[in-house]
């Protein structure tokens, strides 16, 4: 059985930030596996050890830096990583998800991978679509926002049977047949820290970076529907009340509110 | 050109999302100059047509299938009636349910999508505005291309109102069964227990600014201080640190306390989607960019680790060493 991972290195802003037209400028950019993609990761790094002969690959599409986030699902127990870049990509601002999807459909057509995990959203551009976009564009079954996977079921019935995290504390149970995409949530699992020697082995792993031109696809694919018009911090409304001072002063001011709600006596 | 909009119910209920995209519609179908058509699907649909025949709504479709949401056939459906009817602007709930159809939908029609809107202008071309980087920025994004596809996030519209004279019809379409290729085998609560933080009117929250587990015992010292209940924001849960029901936001628990202390909470939409409705939101946060801070009535910019140890003492009681 092969497990497809899906993982994208998120940009992260830092508290204090500048924009310059439309992009966060640069300095102020730190860079990480998104959150999400860590619990894919994982769970497709359990199955494997769960099953006999599975193979874990995971495939972002990012420039050479991204590397460094892949040796992490490396590093986790992934087998080896396909990197996907162009030149073409490199151009374009914000990737949507249709883009995404086609990018990411033509290492599925290479890979033909029985399951696909994927992150419910990635924390930078928000999209919440890339996997269940994927899944459709490659004629897969599909689950969003998983937060359980029976594996013995996957691996010895080809069933996916997961549970859905609807809102307000309410789960749907749904079996979805396979070849599939899952949109995996946070809480389905601890991810692990890379170990030492995960770490060591990842260095000799393969990372094979794939153009457009590897995937059979041509430069139209990557032309965005979606242009940025404008990128701003939010007007704040609001209109908070701030209790400055140290730190003793701050929760002396605090105690006082607390003292005035009524919710703490004395 | 039409402006069509999706309802989204679950268990027997519309969901507010539903009457929401209603005024989110309108707004655009007057910028365009067009209709306003809704449509629901699965359930018992005509009860929800009469709900959704509000002020402003000129049609109502219903699809009889099935009681609850299944994504294969709502795919199929709302690919169906977009088609039929030429709908150039589809608007779907940026709800669980919707994250389960709609990219597929916008991928089947071949439309672009542009998720998570809290903003929609429409002036010859449609512009969208989202949040990006965990709600510290907003950008304005241009659909260069029509028609188009885009979700709706929950509570960022007015819920429709009045009764309106929408014509109400059935729209009959096969769903191929052999392409439904998911099955909804129940549905199940999760996260009750020996607390009821909805219950409860002074929350003390704790989100992912507590870093390690061991240091609990810090806000556990305030919450013993001050007799408030302990919450949190759902990485807290999501570590196995704390309980579901501790849980507070869109897929935990919604909380109406008198006062809510958010400590180390960003404020991410989904959390605050859980705790709007307090009273009086407090917030303590090392970043005074947080987004938390929009929606506080008092913000302490500071270090948790310095100020909830003070407010402890304020309380009389003796902080922990961590
Ligand atoms: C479908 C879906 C459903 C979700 N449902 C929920 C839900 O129900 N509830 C929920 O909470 N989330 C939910 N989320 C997750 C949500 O998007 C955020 O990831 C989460 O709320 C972030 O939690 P946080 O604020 O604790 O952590 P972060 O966003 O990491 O914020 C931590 C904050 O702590 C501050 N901080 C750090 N150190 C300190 C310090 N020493 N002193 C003071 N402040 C400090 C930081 O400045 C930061 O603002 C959901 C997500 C999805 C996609």
């Amino acid at each position: 059985m092969k497990v497809l991972v899906t993982v994208k290195e998120v940009a992260t802003v830092e508290d204090d930030f500048e924009i310059s037209g439309t992009e966060i400028e640069e300095t102020y950019l730190d860079y990480d596996l998104n959150e999400w993609d860590d619990y894919a990761v994982e769970e497709g790094v359990q199955l494997a050890e769960a099953g006999d002969d599975v193979e874990v690959v995971a495939v972002t599409i990012g420039p050479e830096r991204a590397d460094e986030t892949i040796r992490m699902a490396l590093a986790k127990g992934a087998d080896r990583a396909v990197r996907v870049w162009d030149d073409a990509i490199e151009d374009v601002e914000l990737l949507d998800v249709e883009t995404k999807a086609e990018l990411l459909g033509a290492v599925v057509e290479a890979e033909d991978p029985d399951l696909v995990l994927s992150g419910v959203q990635a924390n930078d551009d928000s999209f919440g679509a890339t996997g269940v976009a994927l899944a459709e564009e490659i004629g897969f079954q599909w689950a969003a926002v998983v937060n359980a996977l029976d594996t013995e079921k996957v691996l010895d019935e080809g069933v996916a049977s997961v549970r859905r995290e609807l809102e307000g504390g309410v789960e749907e149970l749904t079996d979805v047949d396979l070849p599939a995409v899952l949109t995996i949530q946070t809480g389905i699992n601890e991810p692990r820290y890379a170990s030492l020697r995960g770490i060591r082995q990842a260095q000799s792993k393969e990372i094979k970076p794939q153009s457009l031109d590897d995937l059979g696809l041509d430069a139209s694919v990557v032309e965005s529907s979606l242009d940025v018009t404008a990128m701003y911090e939010p007007e704040t409304e609001s209109d908070a009340q701030f209790l400055d001072g140290d730190a003793d002063e701050q929760a002396s001011k605090l105690a006082d509110v607390l003292r005035e709600k009524g919710v703490v006596g004395e | 050109m039409t402006v069509l909009t999706i309802a989204d119910h679950r268990r027997g209920d519309l969901r507010d999302v539903s009457f929401e995209l209603l005024t989110a519609g309108r707004e655009l179908a007057d910028a365009v100059g067009t209709d306003l058509h809704a449509a629901v699907i699965s359930g018992n649909v005509e009860e929800f047509a009469d709900d959704l025949n509000r002020e402003g709504v000129d049609q109502i479709h219903t699809v009889e299938y099935g009681e609850e949401f299944n994504h294969d056939v709502y795919a199929q459906a709302v690919t169906a009636l977009t088609e039929d009817l030429g709908a150039e602007f589809l608007l779907v709930p940026n709800s669980v349910n919707g994250l389960d159809y709609a990219p597929a939908v916008a991928t089947r029609l071949g439309r672009s999508y542009a998720s998570d809107a809290v903003g929609l202008d429409y002036d010859g071309t449609l512009e969208v505005t989202r949040e990006m980087y965990g709600s510290k920025v907003e950008t304005t994004v241009e659909v260069t291309e029509g028609p188009f596809v885009a979700s709706v996030r929950s509570g960022e519209w007015p819920a429709a109102e009045g009764v309106g004279d929408a014509d109400v019809s059935a729209f009959d379409f096969d769903v191929d069964e052999d392409a439904v290729g998911s099955t909804v085998k129940g549905f199940e609560e999760v996260g009750g227990g020996d607390v009821d933080i909805s219950e409860a009117n002074f929350l003390v929250s704790i989100g992912r600014g507590i870093e390690e587990e061991e240091n609990l015992e810090l806000v556990e010292a305030l919450v013993e201080a001050t007799g408030a209940t302990l919450s949190s924001s759902r990485p807290i849960v999501d570590n196995g640190w704390l309980p579901k029901n501790r849980q507070v936001g869109q897929s935990g628990k919604q909380v109406t306390p008198d006062v809510y202390l958010a400590i180390g909470i960003s404020g991410a939409v989904q959390h605050v989607a859980g705790m709007k409705g307090a009273d009086t939101i407090i917030a303590v946060n090392t970043d005074p960019n947080a987004p938390i801070f929009d929606i506080a009535d008092y913000g302490v910019v500071g270090d948790l680790f310095d100020v909830v140890p003070a407010l402890i003492e304020e309380f009389g009681g003796e902080p922990p060493s961590v």
